[in-house]
């Protein structure tokens, strides 16, 4: 019986059920057409006129149960019934003065510490030679490069100010993170309890973490890291048990043998046997604070992402480039660092004299010592004179933003028909028809397709789930709003698909070519999606256009490396053996490589179309007309319960795809034998 | 048994397989004298060194080796799935280094077939789709394809498991699948690499016997490699022992167990009970003078293990006759003592 909930269509039938559920829409569509579809229907009628709130044409909000007064109303209820505003101040007073002993170490500062703040050339040093000790040259060029770019191009302090915010985010992360893991471990009730938790964690669109953070901690520099550490602990946690799950028993059975207590064989045996995991978690903790930082910015967290998004709002396009390398570059660094101290060989250096065991950690004392003690006498060495408009002399930052706003003028300038015409192709032959078709739909056509699809991958039990999700966004009144995120992103991730996974085949024909993208991916996977509206705006300027392409090439990445990935996987024996059936290319491809590869390929579809809901709400930003831009209008009315219901409708719509992806996924897996 | 007066089906002169760095201008410039300190000073590794082998029609040939012998290398190069550095291979008398990507293709839709050792049975097909994958490449019909599989699926006695998937099947019958696929297309060469090492010891006994089975109505050209020994015994009509990329000795069974060619060869022939294997052909006797037969006689083919009692129960010497009843020789009592209780080995 269980079974029959749980199993989708048998395989065989799939294609023609898939074939009667679109001939069911299709007539309902054609009913719409002909006006015969009952109002009710269409779309839901609201509870009362007064809450038609904003009317734009597109996105009336015609509320049937009036969702954003429920949670404004509860918010109000924790916060001051509760007490909980008493813990969260207090909170967040802690979370304040920490950050400012960071502030006050990076860039010096008025309150408590009396000291100088460290010199850019300290910094420097650090990051020179702290990169040579993981791995050599070549990370420590990288990491001191970074560090110098900072200092030279104006651009010291909001890198200090970020670098701050993670200090705090991470290891608090990393710690809670690892906690919760082992307890989820340890107790399977609570492993049960946590999973779907994380599972919505990991499809809720990056801005709508802030919203509750924004609830309960109010606006202000300690909320970006309470957002920050909240986006960053589910991927530690996941990790952390993947890691210990992953410990082999006779491991385990050994250390019991040995003699160990309960913690001794914790501390010992597993989480050290659990090293490759827990690392890979630091490193993603490290890349999530950091992206989740410069989003921060939107509720006024200082550092580079504040700097941008000013930059920006004022069309500084030129500094907002340099402001996008410092991002990118700080990125790079953070993520190589990690991996190379997760790789480093532990070498055995109990028996070595003192001064060979700690060498980098003498060196490092020594010269950031004198670093002070040289910035003392030559104050530029402390921090480099920032050269401004009112200052133009004397000073030692050096500022390519004319170059850049020159090169985006002659593109935009040589360019401008091409461009054009490009988009005026694209949105009225390509964008315009699409967004009619999805508001043209009836409430009822869209609930049975996706209703019928989720039947069909898994049974009534998927079936019941995605029809909830969904009458969810219908009763909350902002359908219209969701259908125009819906098909920005289905055609998003459509053209990812399109390009992508041709792409990435074309990559895996040659081992050297498929490292070589699968490095791009990776590197392009560390960029906070933030960076990518720059190139965006700078070629297509604010609109419609511009949020999809920033969409596109942002989703894209993991269309790709997953393609390359399940197909450079395929084992070889299976090679030999097509090759021995007398295959040709083709064949092989077609009968060997992509039957095999695509459980993983499904999943890199399904991370494409997370990273597309997630960036949508950010390009909003550039302002199109969709549950995104409404978030952002929320925001700044601080109108929170309202935040709260958009984001679960963009989350409740992303949790949908993503489960019935990873269904069809591992169903997948099971019929390869791959498990 | 004379294989030797036709010509050989696969014919493979002084192939080498060198691993390493730019290995084919190293070998080149060696001048034919690739020993092991050639090979350590230039930092290559010859996993197959000077190998040449005849392959005749109809014959069986087993090559035997332990790991790192290069047993699945030298397969893997006379199928062509890896590059040779150098040497020359000719199979039916076409030389097959010579042959394109296109005729390659057709060589293998035609003419080969190989069994893997870990089977190698693509998992999203079925049974039957993986029997008559070959087919398919060289584009058949539906019909005719299926029609062919199902034949070869009775013939490896698979009824009724056609429509299945290869994880619904064990060790032992993923492997016949995997052989009746590699007979689809009725090779007239058969590669088999190890088929039989990944399955337990009483599998693996049944499928040898199976295996014989087949051949005795196939009668294929056949290269089949092992690291058992006692398997190549049993299946092989010649045996090519190879050890660390060089052919030790390459003859029939009978004749490695009774004169191994080296140490090294001698390591696996003396733990082998030599009744088990000989042949009264092997080691009888010319008919001396004084010889008065006994009134039964044996062939020349039978183990000495299965004859030992009756010829030792005999007071007079037995004659061996050949197939034809054509007498070929005499066995005395002490001949085969001396087989049975060797006194020094």
């Amino acid at each position: 019986m269980r079974e029959t909930i749980l199993q989708g269509v048998r395989p065989d039938n799939r294609f023609r059920a898939s074939f009667i559920l679109l001939a069911i829409f299709a007539l309902i569509m054609v009913f719409q057409g002909l006006e015969m579809v009952p109002e009710t229907l269409d779309r839901l009628p609201a509870h009362s006129e007064a809450s038609a709130i904003d009317n734009t044409g597109y996105g009336e909000h015609y509320e049937t149960v009036a969702f954003d007064e429920i949670f404004n109303r509860s918010f109000d209820y924790l916060r001051e019934d509760l007490g909980f505003s008493t813990v969260t101040r207090a909170v967040s007073k802690a979370l304040k003065s920490v950050i400012n002993v960071f502030n006050n170490i990076l860039l010096g500062g008025r309150k408590g510490f009396g000291f100088d703040p460290m010199p850019w050339v300290a910094v420097a040093a650090i990051a020179f030679i702290v990169g040579f000790a993981l791995k050599g040259w070549k990370l420590s060029l990288l990491a001191g490069g970074t560090v110098v770019y900072f200092a030279v191009f104006g651009q010291w302090k909001v890198s200090m100010q970020t670098l701050s915010l993670l200090f705090v985010s991470v290891p608090t992360s990393i710690i809670i993170g690892i906690l919760l893991g082992i307890m989820a471990y340890k107790k399977k009730a609570f492993e049960n309890a946590i999973l779907p938790v994380l599972n919505v964690a990991q499809t809720l669109p990056h801005f709508a973490y802030l919203i509750p953070v924004i609830v309960f901690f109010g606006v202000g520099h300690q909320t970006g890291v309470i957002a920050t550490i909240i986006f960053a602990v589910p991927p530690m946690v996941r990790l952390t048990l993947l890691g210990l799950q992953k410990v082999p028993p006779k491991l385990i059975e050994s250390g019991k043998m040995s003699g160990c207590t309960r913690l001794q064989l914790l501390f010992r045996v597993q989480i050290p046997s659990a090293r490759n995991e827990m690392m890979l978690g630091v490193n993603q903790v490290i890349m999530q604070c950091l992206a989740m930082v410069v989003i921060a910015a939107f509720i006024g967290a200082p550092g580079l992402g504040y700097q941008l998004l000013l930059k920006l709002q004022i069309l500084k396009l030129g500094q907002s480039v340099e402001i996008g390398f410092a991002i990118v570059l700080l990125a790079i660094t953070l993520d190589r660092l990690s991996m190379a101290w997760a790789e480093k060989k532990r070498d055995y250096t109990a028996n070595l004299p003192f001064h060979v065991r700690y060498k980098y950690q003498i060196i490092l004392v020594v010269t950031v010592t004198l670093a002070y003690i040289a910035a003392h006498y030559f104050p530029a060495l402390e921090k480099l004179p920032k050269c401004t408009v009112t200052k133009p002399t004397d000073c030692f930052t050096i500022s390519t933003a004319a170059f850049w706003e020159d090169i985006i003028d002659w593109v935009v300038i040589n360019w401008y028909d091409g461009l054009l015409a490009f988009r005026s192709f694209v949105v009225i032959d390509m964008l315009v028809p699409l967004r009619d078709s999805f508001l043209f739909a009836p409430t009822i056509a869209v609930l049975v397709l996706i209703a019928g699809a989720g039947f069909i991958l898994g049974g009534w039990y998927s079936a019941l789930l995605t029809s909830i999700f969904f009458i969810f966004i219908a009763l909350s009144g902002w359908w219209d709003r969701a259908m125009i995120t819906a098909y920005m992103v289905m055609f998003a991730v459509l053209v990812c698909i399109v390009i992508g996974i041709p792409l990435g085949i074309w990559a895996s024909r040659k081992p050297g070519r498929a490292r070589y993208f699968l490095i791009w991916c990776d590197t392009l996977q560390t960029f906070p999606s933030f960076i990518y509206l720059l190139p965006v705006i700078m070629l297509f300027q604010v609109n419609d256009l511009s949020a999809i392409l920033a969409v596109i090439v942002y989703a894209i990445v993991p269309a790709v490396r997953y393609t390359i990935e399940g197909i450079i996987n395929v084992p070889p024996s299976l090679h030999e053996a097509v090759t021995m059936a007398g295959c040709s290319n083709r064949q092989r491809l077609f009968q060997l490589e992509l039957p095999m590869a695509m459980p993983h390929i499904l999943l890199g579809i399904n991370q494409t179309t997370m990273f597309a809901f997630s960036m949508v709400v950010i390009a909003a930003f550039i302002g199109t007309i969709d549950l995104g831009q409404a978030i952002f209008k929320a925001l700044s009315e601080s109108d929170l319960g309202k935040g709260l219901t958009l984001g679960l409708c963009i989350s409740f719509m992303a949790l949908s795809i993503d489960h019935m992806i990873t269904r069809w996924a591992r169903e997948r897996r099971k019929l390869l034998g791959l498990d | 048994m004379t294989i030797e007066a036709t010509r050989p089906v696969i014919h493979c002169k002084n192939i080498f397989k060198i691993f390493g760095h730019s290995a084919q201008e190293i070998q080149g410039k060696s001048g034919g004298k690739v020993d092991q300190e050639f090979l350590d000073n230039n930092g290559l590794v010859a996993a197959v060194n000077d190998v040449s082998l005849e392959v005749y029609p109809g014959e069986m040939l087993v090559v035997m080796g332990l790991s790192g012998s290069g047993k699945s290398t030298l397969v893997r190069c006379l199928s062509r799935l890896i590059e040779t550095t150098s040497g020359s291979i000719n199979i039916e008398g076409e030389d097959l280094l010579a042959m394109s990507e296109k005729e390659l293709i057709e060589l293998r839709r035609n003419k080969m077939g190989m069994v893997f050792q870990n089977f190698a049975l693509l998992p999203h097909k079925t049974v039957l789709e993986n029997i008559a994958f070959p087919l398919q490449m060289r584009g058949m019909k539906k019909e005719d394809y299926v029609a062919r599989a199902l034949k070869m699926i009775e013939l490896v006695s698979l009824d009724g498991r056609e429509n299945d998937f290869p994880r619904q099947l064990s060790g032992g019958q993923q492997q016949r699948v995997g052989i009746a696929r590699s007979l689809a297309i009725e090779p007239d060469i058969w590669f088999l690499d190890e088929p039989f090492s990944a399955l337990d010891p009483l599998i693996r006994k049944e499928m040898q016997d199976e295996f014989l089975r087949l051949q005795s109505i196939l009668k294929k050209t056949i290269v089949f490699i092992t690291h058992d020994f006692d398997e190549a015994l049993r299946l092989a009509d010649r045996i090519a022992i190879m050890f660390h990329g060089r052919v030790e000795q390459c003859s029939t069974p009978q004749d490695i167990v009774l004169n191994p060619a080296t140490d090294y060869v001698k390591k696996f022939t003396n733990d082998v009970p030599r009744e088990k294997v000989l042949t009264a052909g092997a080691i009888m006797d010319e008919e001396r003078p004084d010889d008065k037969p006994a009134a039964i006689s044996v062939n020349q083919s039978d183990i000495i293990e299965d004859i030992a009692e009756f010829i030792l129960g005999q007071e007079r010497p037995v004659v061996v006759h050949d197939d034809d009843g054509n007498r070929v020789g005499m066995l005395h009592r002490d001949t085969v003592l001396k087989i049975l209780f060797p006194g020094d080995k």
